[in-house]
């Protein structure tokens, strides 16, 4: 069909998007086939190798960011660093003075991760108020450092420190709401500055802002599901981008969204256990019947991803409106995760994961520590999607390969071990 | 241009220039953890750097070493930023400054530091800079058409300096060259809202509709087109139901076999959510996908949640959910 200053008939010609596609694709199919085909008992390949990233880990260099990847990987595989580590990364952290909204929040978040009191106090809390009251923007967003951009990541990592230090008033939240609800796209997805592409970082960054700031509501949560829920590929795991290619990463920044959602009011959820919540994070109501232990443990079925058996009731209805689709709230479905947590673990350790320990984008790319960091935090989301609470230990059907494959739990909004967030809460809360 | 082989051999404390300069090392502390080991020129050339940073000169020796810093690493913002405030002081030629940006970004396309970089000098520069971001962008994006910072940067240059004459036209040129391009399709929505050449999205929206369901028809299993095609009827859902192009395209994508039908599927499922009273034939079509055909009387969200769950079972879950939702 061609009209006037159309775009022209059936494409003959594959375009560059659809060869990349392919040729990703191919490969990542290749993994599972081999996969699919060796005996069972060969299967530890889908173990994940904690030794070896350790080994890799100790002995590499250090910035707040590199802090915060190797610290955070550590602290996710239930390992710690020894004390002469853990001081001489406080020392080093502290003397950290980067001006700059990134490096603050890694150098916080690592922080956070070693825990403990000389860690925690190391902290100037005053003087992060005033280096976060500097980098606010007259818009309400925040620059990433004088004269800097602004961005949604810089309105995230502002937000998310202040919260974690419990230094969080209006004056900082003020306006931040409005400048991510105008990053949102027609697709859905969060961009990073008003007009760009919807995309998976940047809306990681602007639903936890938002949660963090209890705006969520303000966006349009539908059409945000609807575009990240499309984000999970053939290739089991997450692109970033509308036609863009699977990367590791993104099982964080894509998948930990939906950790978000999940935990949202609306969906069912429980909150998030903020000061700006009333609920508590950690839930005391019963664990009524396990829904979700109808899946089956057979690890071979996540080569060929079967629908979940559970069926679902709709529940309640809502009062008819003249806006889009009303999301109600459904008591049967509130642990169920929208995306497919076994295909992206499939993705992780089979594609992501490398030989040596370690994990990287996709097959053909060299793993790194940033890779690494959000692999593990994506298959943290992954292995508790359907945990009601961090007290109950995930069921072996929610995790893939053997159950030591477990990793800790964390706390979606910030991304630092569960753990140690509520430590820092309440270190921070007293002091 | 050799500066860069000429000039990189000697290091600071090498020339007789820097003699009166007593560099500062980086203060780690007594027991850094695993300090990185930089490369004796990267050292040098910083600790020199942080002693005129620390002294404020502003001088052209050290706008030089800004130079070498940044070649060693074009990360670091705050070489970056002296260097800006060098420029301002010794009122530099900003359109020079500009070619050696250029010149940077050749080997660091998806750098923060230069792209801010750019923005800050264009800003300076003006309206007339408009023209040569534009063609620099364009560059950019030939050898990676979906180059976030570049589309970005474009969009400033844009809002902020004009230049929309051709912009649709190159939508259209990058789209006939890869119409999966999900950045172009951003671009288009961009302009179509934004241009001032323009009538806004409600006047353009006749001929985006055509323009996006030609494309949709010649690949029904790109998802960009689908998506844009909602856009263009964003908070409208009225006009979107009530627009026949819309439920005939997806009929007719429907009722074609081979083709992938997820997103037709899903556009009907939003449609129906608005309030669209589906046609006989759109039902059929439905439940011809069904392979249980025997529930006619599931409502048609109903069927067509079943149907996903089995067609796109990547996301089974998400369809139940949505099926949950649905308002029977």
């Amino acid at each position: 069909m061609e009209g006037e200053g159309t775009a022209t008939g059936r494409q003959r010609r594959a375009t560059a998007s659809q060869l990349d596609q392919w040729t990703v694709q191919d490969q990542v199919f290749k993994i599972y086939g081999a996969f699919a085909s060796i005996p069972r008992s060969a299967q530890s390949v889908i173990s994940i190798w904690t030794a070896s990233i350790l080994k890799v880990v100790l002995y590499e260099r250090s910035r707040p960011w590199l802090c915060y990847w190797i610290l955070h990987s550590i602290a996710l595989l239930g390992e710690s660093v020894d004390d002469e580590l853990e001081d001489n990364a406080i020392d080093f952290l502290s003397r950290c003075q980067m001006p700059h909204l990134a490096t603050t929040y890694a150098a916080v978040n690592s922080l956070v991760t070693l825990g403990g009191h000389k860690a925690l106090s190391s902290i100037n809390r005053d003087n992060l108020y005033k280096f976060l009251s500097r980098m606010k923007d007259s818009s309400g967003a925040f620059r990433m450092h004088d004269a800097g951009e602004i961005d949604v990541r810089a309105c995230y990592t502002a937000i998310s420190v202040a919260s974690i230090l419990n230094i969080l008033d209006d004056e900082l939240a003020k306006g931040v709401g409005n400048y991510i609800l105008s990053c949102q796209t027609y697709e859905g997805g969060i961009a990073g500055e008003p007009g760009s592409e919807a995309h998976g970082g940047y809306t990681f960054c602007g639903l936890a802002a938002m949660v963090l700031i209890n705006q969520a509501n303000s966006l349009d949560l539908a059409s945000l599901i609807d575009w990240v829920a499309f984000r999970q590929g053939v290739e089991c795991g997450f692109q970033g981008r509308t036609n863009k290619l699977v990367d590791g990463c993104y099982s964080f920044w894509q998948g930990g969204v939906f950790a978000l959602l999940q935990r949202l009011p609306a969906f069912g959820g429980e909150g998030f256990g903020t000061s700006d919540v009333e609920v508590e994070w950690v839930s005391d109501s019963t664990s009524e019947g396990d829904d979700e232990d109808r899946d089956s443990s057979d690890d071979n079925e996540a080569l060929h991803p079967e629908p979940d058996q559970e069926g679902h009731q709709s529940s309640s209805h809502s009062p008819e409106s003249s806006t889009a689709v009303h999301i109600h709230h459904s008591r049967h479905n509130q642990l169920e995760p929208l995306f497919h947590t076994m295909a992206l673990q499939q993705y992780i350790v089979l594609c992501s994961q490398e030989q040596e320990g370690g994990f990287r984008d996709k097959p053909g790319k060299a793993r790194d520590y940033y890779h690494t960091c959000y692999c593990l935090s994506g298959l943290s989301v992954c292995q508790y999607s359907r945990s009601k609470n961090e007290n109950s230990p995930p069921l072996p059907t929610s995790v893939l390969g053997p159950y030591s494959n477990l990793l800790e739990p964390i706390h979606p909004l910030y991304n630092v071990v569960s753990r140690q967030y509520h430590d820092a809460r309440e270190f921070f809360s007293k002091y | 241009m050799n500066w860069e082989e000429d000039e990189e051999k000697l290091l600071p404390s090498q020339r007789p220039e820097w003699s009166d300069v007593s560099p500062l090392p980086q203060d780690d502390g007594p027991n850094p953890v695993v300090p990185i080991a930089y490369k004796p020129e990267f050292a040098e050339t910083m600790d020199y750097f942080r002693a005129v940073y620390r002294a404020d000169e502003r001088s052209p020796r050290a706008l030089q070493l800004t130079h070498q810093a940044i070649l060693l690493n074009p990360g670091n913002y705050t070489v970056w930023h002296f260097r800006r405030l060098i420029l301002e002081t010794l009122s530099k030629d900003l359109q020079q400054e500009l070619d050696y940006v250029s010149k940077i970004a050749e080997k660091n396309s998806k750098n923060y530091q230069i792209w801010h970089h750019r923005r800050w000098l264009a800003e300076k520069l003006g309206p007339d800079a408009a023209g040569r971001e534009l063609k620099f962008t364009e560059k950019i994006l030939s050898g990676d058409a979906k180059n976030y910072h570049a589309w970005s940067h474009r969009q400033w240059v844009l809002q902020s300096l004009g230049g929309w004459d051709d912009e649709l036209e190159y939508c259209h040129q990058l789209l006939e060259e890869d119409i999966f391009n999900n950045s172009a399709w951003n671009q288009r929505y961009f302009i179509i809202t934004k241009s001032p050449l323009l009538g806004g999205l409600q006047a353009m929206r006749e001929s985006e509709v055509k323009y996006t369901v030609a494309a949709i028809l010649a690949n029904p299993e790109n998802e960009s087109p689908w998506r844009y095609l909602r856009g263009l009827y964003k908070d409208d859902p009225k006009s979107w139901i009530h627009d026949p192009q819309v439920s005939t395209l997806c009929l007719k994508v429907l009722t074609s076999s081979g083709t992938n039908h997820v997103f037709a599927l899903s556009t009907v499922l939003d449609l129906l959510s608005h309030g669209l009273q589906p046609s006989r034939e759109l039902r059929e079509a439905v439940d011809t996908l069904n392979p249980n055909s025997s529930s006619t009387k599931d409502s048609l969200g109903n069927t067509i949640c079943s149907v996903l769950e089995h067609a796109d079972a990547m996301r089974v879950n998400y369809w139940r959910w949505r099926k949950s939702q649905l308002i029977v």
